[in-house]
């Protein structure tokens, strides 16, 4: 008897299967490849294969022969948030060669990272309900995103890669209807968060769905170097545009946002997901602050002429809109860098994935990754 | 109206066979009208237009093209599938959701046939729309394909229960499965439809019908089988062209007739609400189909409105909410009507 | 802590493996250590109570020509605020390193990046594997003698 019932039992043991999530799939937030093991819909491994868009970013800025030309290739990273990847890689170059800037060009600079900030939030937190399956909040928020690139195409030229911010200033000046078009652009998406967190951020099904899943301890996520959102879901109180001192934020009535575990436990999707909610608005503060203080001035009159730091190396690092972004710079004293690291937020985030979907299933794959926001652009380089 | 087309005719299956082919008359030029529908509702809940262009007006043949396109686009079968499977698949699904039109009362001149055991019919034809999904994940030889499969059949299986039961109830007051007989027992006005009998019972059983009757045609907040991105496009990831086009008939066409049956059996079907206002086997028609599409604009309004449950949320909103609720709707229903 | 103190502290303990370090003058301070003892540095870097280094905020490989390749690790401290790099030279015939990921994770990808891109050999690595290029690719191409081959898969890669 008990022998027939173990025959039985290995009868009906399910076998594992490895399923390829990606590199084409509508969840994997642009060419990534999962390999997913999972028992029925339990997943048991998930391993992460990247470098499907490896575009050499690293070996073109040693080639480059400028230091600016370098700057191009950085918008071109994280393709999302491409003024915060300008910011990091200039203030480095800034750094290195003791240039400081303009008043007026902190402040653009500030009003420009902020509105990239919710910008790279909106298609985040969009693509993030677009996972599971709440259609409508993305095209709210890309409706107003629409808004931002308006600015951003008026004041540079471009929608997506801007190329705006240069070493010591920037390409040009803002236009005359920005200070009142971003008041505009304030006002409603004040109106539009509104609106996101009735449909979506305290909706009964997605908290449902995003609460106790993918839970990232504060230590883990600090042993893991996740950084932005991520770490800030977790807990920890953590935002280098506060902590690392860096440009004129200091100056602004803002706060880090941190995760609490209000819906569920301290570090899962739902909290991930509501910091950077709460993030938008708290960007929108410092850009009416910052619009407000908006000095006149010239934005090109520390443009260096010739740029050829002495040899020495530095690694800055910026709160980007997905966390650290950083850049490790060795210059040898001649014209080109030697060496360009980009420590990219995405790549380092996503490494801790594997670590935090084992045993869910495979919907609430998707709302990890969704979570965990990444660009694969940035992680690939 | 068989009688009548026999006489017209002088043949019984000549006029059986026009009889059978009216429900198809309206699925098509209906399922073109609410995926055009769909399409505009959701534009409009999104602050966009949707489509403008096509036909002229408001892009009302966008749809039209859409199955143009469908029909001409070649017919891809992967290498590693099981052919056969794989062509019957989307039929069978077609036929369960076709063959549950025949119990449908449209009017009451006009019911495919006369069922006695009407809604047991229905309830019982439409699960083959699981062998269909299941042999389509099957057949496909794709691991997504077969995932959703499975997640569409413990769906569905799981959601007839509550569905039945929740019928059940009305049933159990109507003392019959005939459709037409129970709208007629609906007749007059709006306050003799079922879903203010024996209230709130009733109208539990309305709830708990049309929350299963969601996950019965995989609509959102159930839509998990093909929960696109979760698993690419479900058990239909690999079906193109005509038979994908199918499938997409097979869904429309069992939304219909989920709240057709929600019209006949909680709303009094054909009935006008106003009593003799505006009744008659023509207007019949009008009022079921009323009916039927405010349902259908319903659960499209949800669709675009709410996030996807999970597969284990879907499991417990079955077993653990909605059977045990319809058990004490007809346990109280039933307790009333000894009491009575 | 400032500089100066956390390279005490690290000469303190680690005297004889510290063979050249800068603190004053530089943007980053930094101390080149011997390789063979990167890893009990970096244990002792998370754990000591007035280090705790906490996170591993970078990892570069370096090449810096004559046959020297190189690691850059850029410490950050959360508890602490502050920040500290350290350095590490090898040559390409022995370009074998301890591996760091078991005192932070984070150096799992890293260093697989830097084994990718200049073929710096990661010893005790869980699972070293290149990460941003295919499998078969030939050559390391950050290095900075690196020729880039003729063709992969049939197909021409130079342009």
């Amino acid at each position: 008897m008990a022998e027939s019932i173990q025959t039985q039992d290995r009868k009906l043991r399910t076998e594992e299967m490895v399923i390829q999530m990606g590199p084409q799939h509508p969840s994997t937030h642009g060419v990534l490849r999962l390999e997913v093991t999972v028992e029925g819909e339990i997943v048991t491994h998930v391993k992460p294969y990247i470098g499907y868009l490896h575009r050499c970013f690293e070996k073109h800025a040693e080639q480059m022969g400028n230091y600016s030309q370098v700057i191009p290739y950085v918008d071109r990273m994280d393709y999302v948030a491409a003024m915060s990847m300008e910011w990091s890689y200039v203030l480095g170059m800034e750094r290195m060669l003791g240039i400081q800037v303009p008043e007026r060009v902190e402040y653009i600079r500030v009003i420009m990272a902020e509105l990239q900030r919710i910008a790279s939030h909106t298609i985040a937190i969009g693509t993030f309900g677009l996972d599971l399956g709440a259609f409508t909040p993305f095209l709210f928020l890309l409706r107003d995103r629409e808004m931002i690139l308006e600015i951003f195409e008026r004041t540079c030229g471009a929608r997506l890669l801007y190329n705006y911010f240069w070493i010591g200033g920037l390409s040009h000046d803002v236009p005359l209807d920005f200070v009142d078009s971003t008041r505009q652009f304030c006002t409603q998406f004040k109106k539009t968060i509104v609106e996101v967190n009735n449909l979506l951020s305290y909706n009964e099904i997605f908290i449902k769905r995003t609460a106790n899943v993918g839970i990232l301890p504060a230590n883990v996520a600090i042993n893991y170097a996740a950084s932005g959102p991520v770490l800030r879901g977790s807990g920890v109180d953590w935002d280098l545009r506060r902590d690392d001192h860096y440009s004129i934020y200091n100056r602004f009535d803002w706060q880090p946002q941190i995760g609490k575990g209000e819906r569920g436990t301290l570090g899962d999707c739902w909290d991930r997901y509501i910091v950077r909610c709460r993030e938008m608005e708290q960007s929108v503060k410092i850009i009416e602050q910052a619009i407000e203080q908006l000095p006149d001035g010239d934005v090109q009159s520390a443009i260096p002429k010739r740029i050829r730091p002495n040899a020495s190396e530095i690694y800055i690092r910026t709160e980007a809109p997905r966390g650290e972004l950083g850049f490790y710079i060795v210059s040898d004293g001649s014209g080109s860098p030697y060496r360009v690291k980009g420590r990219s937020s995405s790549f380092v985030n996503l490494s801790v994935l594997p670590e935090i979907t084992r045993g869910y299933m495979i919907a609430d794959l998707v709302a990890i990754l969704g979570s965990i926001d990444i660009v694969l652009g940035e992680i690939d380089r | 109206m068989d009688k009548f087309l026999t006489d017209i005719l002088g043949s019984e299956i000549f006029a059986y066979i026009i009889i059978a082919i009216l429900p198809l008359l309206f699925i098509v030029p209906y399922a073109l009208f609410a995926v055009w529908l769909e399409r505009k509702l959701s534009a409009f809940m999104q602050d966009r237009l949707g489509p403008m262009y096509t036909g002229g007006w408001h892009g009302w043949a966008q749809t039209v093209a859409d199955i143009i396109k469908l029909i001409q686009k070649e017919d891809i079968v992967p290498s590693a599938a099981n052919k056969k499977l794989h062509l019957i698949a989307p039929f069978l699904v077609f036929v369960g959701s076709y063959a549950a039109f025949a119990a449908i009362p449209f009017s009451s001149e006009y019911i495919g046939s006369h069922l006695n055991l009407g809604v047991f019919f229905i309830i019982a034809v439409s699960s083959l729309v699981v062998v269909g999904l299941l042999m389509a994940g099957w057949a496909a030889n794709n691991k997504w394909s077969l995932l959703g499969a499975m997640r569409a059949a413990a769906q569905i299986v799981s959601y007839e229960i509550p569905i039945a039961l929740a019928l059940l109830a009305v049933i159990m007051i109507a003392q019959t499965l005939n459709l037409q007989e129970i709208n007629q027992m609906q007749s007059g006005w709006f306050w003799n439809w079922f879903i203010f009998a024996k209230f709130p019972f009733v109208f539990l059983a309305f709830l708990i019908y049309f929350v299963a009757s969601l996950a019965e045609v995989n609509r959102t907040p159930f839509d998990i089988p093909e929960a696109e991105s979760e698993l690419v496009a479900g058990y239909h990831t690999e079906y193109t062209g005509m038979k994908f086009a199918m499938f997409f008939l097979a869904e429309y066409a069992n939304m219909f007739a989920v709240s057709a049956i929600a019209a006949a059996v909680f709303l009094g079907g054909w009935n006008s609400p106003f009593g003799d206002f505006m009744s008659g086997p023509i207007w019949g028609v009008f009022w079921f189909v009323t009916k039927g599409m405010f349902f259908i604009v319903v659960q499209m309004w949800l669709r675009w409105t709410l996030p996807r449950t999970r597969v284990d949320q879907l499991m417990y909103i079955s077993w653990k909410v909605l059977t045990p609720w319809a058990f004490v709707c007809i346990f109280a229903i039933g307790l009333w009507m000894v009491l009575q | 802590m400032s500089p100066q103190e956390i390279l005490n502290k690290l000469t303190e303990k680690f005297a004889d493996a510290i063979v050249e370090a800068k603190v004053e003058g530089v943007l980053e301070p930094y101390a080149k250590v011997k390789v063979e003892s990167i890893r009990e540095i970096s244990s002792l870097m998370r754990d000591d109570s007035d280090l705790q280094f906490d996170t591993l905020m970078c990892l570069s490989g370096m090449d810096y020509g004559k046959g020297i390749l190189g690691v850059v690790y850029n410490l950050g401290s959360i508890a602490k605020k502050h920040k500290f790099t350290l350095k590490i030279e090898i040559s390409v015939e022995a370009a074998n390193v301890s591996s760091v990921e078991s005192v932070w994770r984070t150096a799992d990808w890293h260093e697989r990046e830097a084994f990718d891109l200049f073929g710096i050999v990661f010893t005790d690595h869980p699972d070293l594997r290149r990460i941003l290029l295919p499998d078969d690719w030939e050559g390391y191409p950050l290095r900075k003698d690196y020729q880039v081959q003729e063709f992969y898969h049939g197909m021409k890669v130079p342009y």
